[in-house]
């Protein structure tokens, strides 16, 4: 038994040499090849100064920051979107999913229509709709709504008074020439893309959690309402908790897809990391180097929240015990 | 029926197939498997390795390096398979745009084929591959084309670092600005705090960029992927102001505005932007070839030779002319092309100046003017050196 493993084991580790080994060789001839054309590679540029502008930035950036800082900037406006857009849609798809279970049949058929719509419809045809309905809808600029003091509305987006700016403690929106200036802005672009990414998650969320639940074997729901539970400490105490470990998983990788489908942010005009590094790759010319930069950063996103995820599931296994 | 998905589910390497007699005809199976089939249509060729490991090692080794063995003469390459194959934009009215048959033409569709008619006597025999903004480079140095022509500005960090060489310039463009009437501007410098819609991929923004913090001022820029995504939203009032090259703001204006008389093209040309065609480094005749060929366009309309004239032309007396359309000195041996390498570009796609009119000039409909792309000896920039 011993032989075995420790056979099995050296087996392993030669092949996982032998994978190091070809993705070596691989980058060494791309390597070769690109310093036989005369073509520049490296990561220096990231050094440079970018050189050109990002519309909105939770990053303080300017166009004489560096590459690296541009960069930063693009995946701190993807979080700003991905992040909120990862609760509202688990929050909006739990609700629909249990909604799909109700007994009331227009609440039923509601959630059904909802999720079958916005699940069937490509997201990159439900964000260019949205963007294009908001824009058009929206005052301009010039002629923005005030909703309240200081706050104003138009295809500019929501402007907000925010802390700090040029003239004191707080920057307030006022009326220019070009529209609004200054406070803080959320921009048509940023939230098309929230609503947009969290409507449609929000879909395969109501699935997972629907499926979840019945897959509850129906014996437990019986015995806790002949036990004299009520429906929602049925749901809270007996189904929920039961649910939750099969919900987890596959609620996981919605998470991930959404993070990775924030990158349709280019098509509506939202600088998110791809937005910038596209604008990156083609004023350096740099375009393995960017595109490696990308996947590099997605990666890392979807092993962080894949390790969360198991972080979770030990965490509601435990809970799911205890109750 | 199982067992056919079974064989399909990965490549047939060489070896298996050499080494198993029983192998049933795997010619006709492959037409079920269509991913990995056609390299491996003929087994009979196919080297005896006993293991599939070392062989499949080997097949891979092999297409990793192909691409560094074809570092050679483009020439040859084009000639031996009886086509050009040109990188262009996936949509430029006026520079390269197909038609609803699928005809490509523009300014930069016919640098191609004045290309294809001087060095393989037939203007048609041009694969266009439409290429975005991110995708150009890489095509032209993985040599997934010959040349790319494809409204291409040329600067240093592009000439110097990218392993390519830019040959000649077949127009002077500069970016600028479209902006509402109703806004009553007269100057891009009163764009202050303007939220500016632009399409990605260009130099457009590091320009934008850089006048205005020159001028001291601040502006947003709204950056769309794709170009009907930015018309449409600075069409929809989301942006005060839109900026590209002024050769397509002329057509912007005029085709894709709801209205063209509510806008208005403001003065300022904020860069220069000389677009050219490029070709991969390390290749210094085709360098040439496609260099002179734009030469001798430019030098064609300086001499009056023109599609219809030049039958007369080759008779001409000037011996600028006889040199130009190969009738005196043989410059096509210097280039590695036949005698009548230019005449034959010119009556392909006409000189430039009718190159112009047709794609973006009065013919066409973007009516440019011809403004800076003019003859030099016609207060334009134009200039061909001599054909001797």
């Amino acid at each position: 038994m011993q032989g075995r493993r420790r056979r099995e084991l050296a087996i392993q580790a030669l092949l996982a040499a032998a994978l190091l080994a070809a993705l070596w060789w691989l980058l060494d001839v791309t390597a070769a090849n690109m310093a036989e054309r005369g073509i520049r590679s490296g990561f220096d540029f990231l050094k440079e100064p970018a050189g050109f502008a990002i519309g909105e930035s939770l990053l303080p950036f300017d166009s004489a920051d560096s590459t690296l800082w541009a960069l930063a900037a693009g995946l701190a406006n993807t979080l700003r979107v991905t992040l909120p857009a990862i609760v509202i849609s688990t929050l909006l798809g739990t609700l629909i999913g249990l909604g799909r279970l109700s007994p009331n049949l227009l609440l039923r058929g509601l959630c059904i229509a909802y999720v079958e719509t916005l699940r069937n419809v490509p997201l990159l045809l439900q964000l260019l709709a949205w963007y294009f309905v908001v824009t058009d809808l929206l005052p301009l600029a010039s002629e923005a709504l005030q909703l309240a003091p200081h706050v104003f509305l138009s295809k500019s987006g929501l402007s907000l008074p925010w802390v700090g700016g040029d003239g004191g403690l707080f920057d307030l929106p006022l009326r220019g020439e070009m529209g609004i200036a200054g406070g803080a802005a959320l921009t048509p672009e940023f939230l098309t893309l929230l609503l947009g990414l969290s409507l449609y998650t929000a879909a395969y969320v109501a699935e997972t959690v629907r499926a979840g639940i019945q897959a509850v074997p129906r014996g437990q729901s019986d015995a806790a309402l002949a036990l004299g539970l009520t429906r929602v400490q049925l749901f809270r105490l007996v189904l929920l908790p039961q649910a939750l470990r099969s919900i987890i998983p596959p609620l996981t990788n919605q998470q991930l897809s959404l993070t990775k489908n924030a990158s349709l942010a280019v098509a509506i005009g939202y600088p998110d990391l791809v937005s910038v590094a596209n604008t990156t790759l083609n004023q350096t010319g740099r375009a393995a180097e960017c595109i490696a930069l990308i996947m590099a950063v997605y990666l890392i996103l979807s092993l962080l929240t894949a390790w969360l995820s198991a972080w979770l599931e030990r965490r509601t296994g435990r809970w799911a015990e205890r109750s | 029926m199982n067992r056919r998905r079974a064989n399909c589910r990965w490549p047939r390497l060489p070896a298996e197939m050499a080494g198993t007699a029983a192998a049933p005809a795997p010619v006709a199976r492959m037409h079920s498997c269509p991913t990995f089939a056609p390299r491996l249509t003929d087994p009979m060729k196919l080297p005896n390795i006993a293991r599939p490991w070392p062989a499949a090692i080997a097949l891979l080794a092999l297409l990793l390096h192909l691409p560094a063995a074809h570092a050679g003469r483009t020439l040859d390459q084009v000639r031996q398979r009886a086509q050009l194959v040109c990188g262009v934009s996936t949509g430029v009215i006026g520079f390269s745009s197909a038609d609803s048959q699928g005809r490509w033409n523009g300014l930069d569709v016919d640098v191609c084929r004045a290309i294809a008619a001087a060095v393989l006597n037939d203007p048609n025999k041009v694969k266009y591959v439409p290429l975005n903004a991110q995708q150009r480079f890489t095509a032209l140095q993985s040599g997934e084309v010959d040349l790319l022509s494809r409204n291409t500005t040329w600067t240093l960090t592009r000439d110097a670092s990218l392993g390519l060489h830019f040959t000649a310039i077949t127009y002077y463009d500069g970016q600028g600005f479209l902006v509402p009437k109703k806004l009553k501007l007269t100057s891009a410098k009163q764009l202050k705090n303007a939220e500016i819609c632009v399409q990605s991929g260009t130099t457009t923004e590091k320009n934008l960029s850089d006048y205005f913090k020159a001028q001291g001022i601040k502006i947003k820029p709204v950056v769309f992927e794709k170009f009907e995504a930015s018309i449409k939203a600075f069409f929809s009032g989301r942006c005060q102001a839109y900026t590209t090259d002024a050769s397509a703001l002329a057509f912007i204006r005029s085709k894709e505005a709801p209205r063209p008389d509510d806008y208005l093209i403001l003065p300022e040309l904020i860069s220069k932007e000389p677009l050219g065609p490029v070709v991969r480094r390390g290749d210094d005749e085709w360098f040439a070839i496609v260099k002179w060929v734009i030469f001798a366009l430019i030098e064609a309309e300086e001499y009056g030779v023109t599609q219809a004239n030049l039958e007369q032309m080759k008779a001409s007396a000037d011996p600028a002319i006889q040199r130009l359309l190969g009738s005196a000195e043989d410059s096509g041996k210097l280039l590695g092309l036949e005698r009548d390498w230019a005449a034959r570009a010119v009556k392909a796609v006409g000189n430039y100046g009718e190159i112009f009119q047709r794609n973006v000039g009065s013919a066409s409909p973007l009516k440019l003017p011809r403004g800076v792309n003019a003859l030099w000896n016609k207060g334009g920039l134009m200039y061909a050196p001599p054909i001797r």
